[in-house]
């Protein structure tokens, strides 16, 4: 169980106001980047974030661009979990890469509130809360191996190192 | 292989697509501890986000990428007076039917316009691919749009895609891929192929498809690299919905901020004061999409009140148009004619939106501070609708100009 305080936003929170395009070609340290993080869509979050904070939102979480430091802004300022409606395609396999959980629960994403305190389980698969215990459904069996392994480029070495290897 | 939708399969791609985010993605594979790219003629890159360079920090990315590419002896490589990489991979002979294309870049979906299957991924996964030439992907359910009827006049592809994007929703086709058919899908010229399968990534879409046809081989011949399958949907294919769009009836669309699902038609929003119309981008800066600009432009003057931006998506279309004459007549007009490549629709540079400016763009995204200050405006449209709203200096539906 991992303690956290939610932050709440709607629908279609899409890559360029989670991370501006002024950035994203630009090639920043990870405390930059979580400087940057929500900038277009609550100037306060950056600023106020802690360490295990949640984000719970509506459907379409991450729409929009492929840049993958609108998941990476998000784990370096400390967010522990995005609870959404639904995930964006792209930012759903960025999330996982980088190892930043992505939970798809409706019914938390409706009940959560802003400030509210929530418990995550990733093992058992629960959201609690005083507004309710919400379950979310595990995440697709080809994804565990990379967030076991801590992510898609520890996955990739592993593999590589099994003898795997391309001759130079 | 036989493959059915909600079956995750590892793939080998034909060609893995990156940008100017090489130099980022070059700094993940270096992390992996391997010396050298598995195959590196399956790699594409093309600078053409921040083209040329507008500051210390870009040029020293595209520095990096250059080193990188001569260190692994990539042999296609597109610097920066080459165009836009959606562009560039189909003028190229890249984007070919029966490929498996995926890029570093959410509008990779284009190349289903000749067929391929191609699907945006992101920047370690690139790195990841670089290094082994294998990627997890999942089967996507088919979504159906079948296309009937003809466009009026001063109606194009663009404002099919928005209507069809405001009728349904952002996330209409998350995860899916969405095939364009109907009887009107042959009579699409591959151009507007490109502009509805690149706007299917504002659909949510994992790839956009049209079916390989007469039109396709057409456009092919002399420009295919490698040599190619056609395949074509199966009779019997097995669709998750099917959404029937008439284009006949059909008028100009304007996608209203801050997303491109608030769509409604141009004429309620007329008059609406501009200050920039940008004309151009991987969406519509095709020669087909320069000329509807150019129809209306002839023998007229951009407002005063307005800058107006022309990019050709790419420098073979660039050289084109000044071949036909198109980029004179825009340039007479008071247009400013860029380099092709990405420019402002990302905010980076080339046309930055102050506080309160308002812009119509050719562009696929409208989404708050895309092309500048948090507090600017973007209102996405046809080419024939920013060109009439340059002439006029508000929001204008180009019917006035038939």
């Amino acid at each position: 169980m991992s303690r956290g305080r939610v932050w709440k936003y709607g629908d279609d929170v899409n890559t360029d106001v989670i991370y501006p395009g002024r950035y994203t070609y630009q090639i920043l340290s990870p405390r930059e980047m979580a400087g940057h993080a929500l900038e277009d869509l609550d100037p306060r979050f950056a600023a106020d974030v802690r360490e295990g904070d949640v984000i719970v939102a509506g459907k379409n979480f991450g729409c929009g661009s492929s840049r993958e430091q609108a998941a990476a802004c998000l784990k370096y300022a400390g967010v522990q979990a995005v609870v959404a409606k639904s995930f964006a395609r792209i930012y759903f396999r960025n999330a996982i890469n980088l190892g930043l959980p992505v939970l798809q629960s409706e019914a938390a994403a409706d009940a959560l509130q802003a400030g509210d305190e929530v418990d995550l389980d990733f093992v058992g698969g629960e959201i609690v809360s005083a507004r309710g215990t919400f379950r979310f459904p595990p995440l697709p069996e080809s994804v565990i191996g990379i967030l076991e392994a801590g992510g898609l480029l520890e996955y990739t070495k592993k593999k590589l190192a099994a003898g795997r290897e391309p001759k130079a | 292989m036989d493959v059915r939708a909600g079956q995750v399969v590892t793939v080998s791609p034909d060609y893995v697509l990156s940008h100017d985010n090489s130099a980022a993605i070059i700094q993940e594979f270096r992390k992996l501890g391997v010396s050298r790219v598995r195959s590196p003629e399956k790699i594409i890159i093309v600078l053409d986000h921040i083209v040329p360079a507008a500051d210390e920090k870009y040029a020293q990315n595209h520095k990096t990428v250059r080193e990188f590419v001569a260190e692994q002896a990539i042999p296609n490589f597109f610097d920066i007076n080459s165009g836009i990489c959606h562009q560039v991979l189909p003028e190229q002979g890249f984007a070919l039917p029966g490929k498996v294309i995926v890029g570093s870049d959410s509008h990779t979906p284009s190349y289903g316009a000749l067929g391929a299957f191609a699907a945006g991924i992101g920047r370690t996964e690139t790195a990841s691919l670089w290094a082994t030439g294998e990627i997890w992907l999942r089967v996507p359910e088919t979504l159906r749009v079948d296309l009937v009827g003809r466009f009026p006049d001063m109606v194009s592809a663009k404002d099919a895609a928005l209507k069809i994007i405001g009728d349904n929703g952002a996330e209409m086709a998350n995860y899916k891929a969405v095939e364009f058919a109907g009887p009107a899908a042959p009579s699409f010229s591959v151009g507007s192929r490109m502009t509805m399968a690149n706007m299917s990534a504002e659909m949510g879409a994992k790839n956009g498809y049209f079916n390989p046809d007469r039109t396709t081989l057409d456009w092919l011949e002399g420009r295919a690299r490698a040599p190619f399958e056609v395949f074509t949907s199966d009779p019997d294919a097995a669709y998750e919905s099917v959404l029937a769009f008439d284009l006949s009836g059909l008028e100009p669309q304007l996608a209203c901020p801050h997303t491109v699902d608030n769509v409604k038609p141009v004429r309620e929003a007329a008059g609406t004061l501009v200050d920039q119309v940008l004309i151009g981008t991987c969406t519509n800066g095709r020669l087909e999409d320069l000329d509807a600009a150019a129809r209306i432009l002839r023998g007229r003057k951009v407002h005063r009140r307005v800058r107006a931006l022309v990019i050709p998506a790419s420098w073979d279309v660039y050289r084109e148009a000044l071949k036909t004459g198109t980029l004179s007549v825009l340039a007479d007009a008071g247009c400013v004619i860029l380099n092709s490549g990405c420019g402002p629709c990302l905010g980076a540079h080339e046309g930055i939106l102050a506080a309160g400016e308002v812009c119509v763009s050719t562009s696929n995204r409208n989404f708050r501070g895309r092309m500048g200050h948090r507090d600017s405006l973007i209102y996405l449209a046809s080419p024939a609708t920013a060109a009439a709203t340059a002439v006029e200096g508000g929001i204008t539906d180009p019917r006035s100009f038939a």
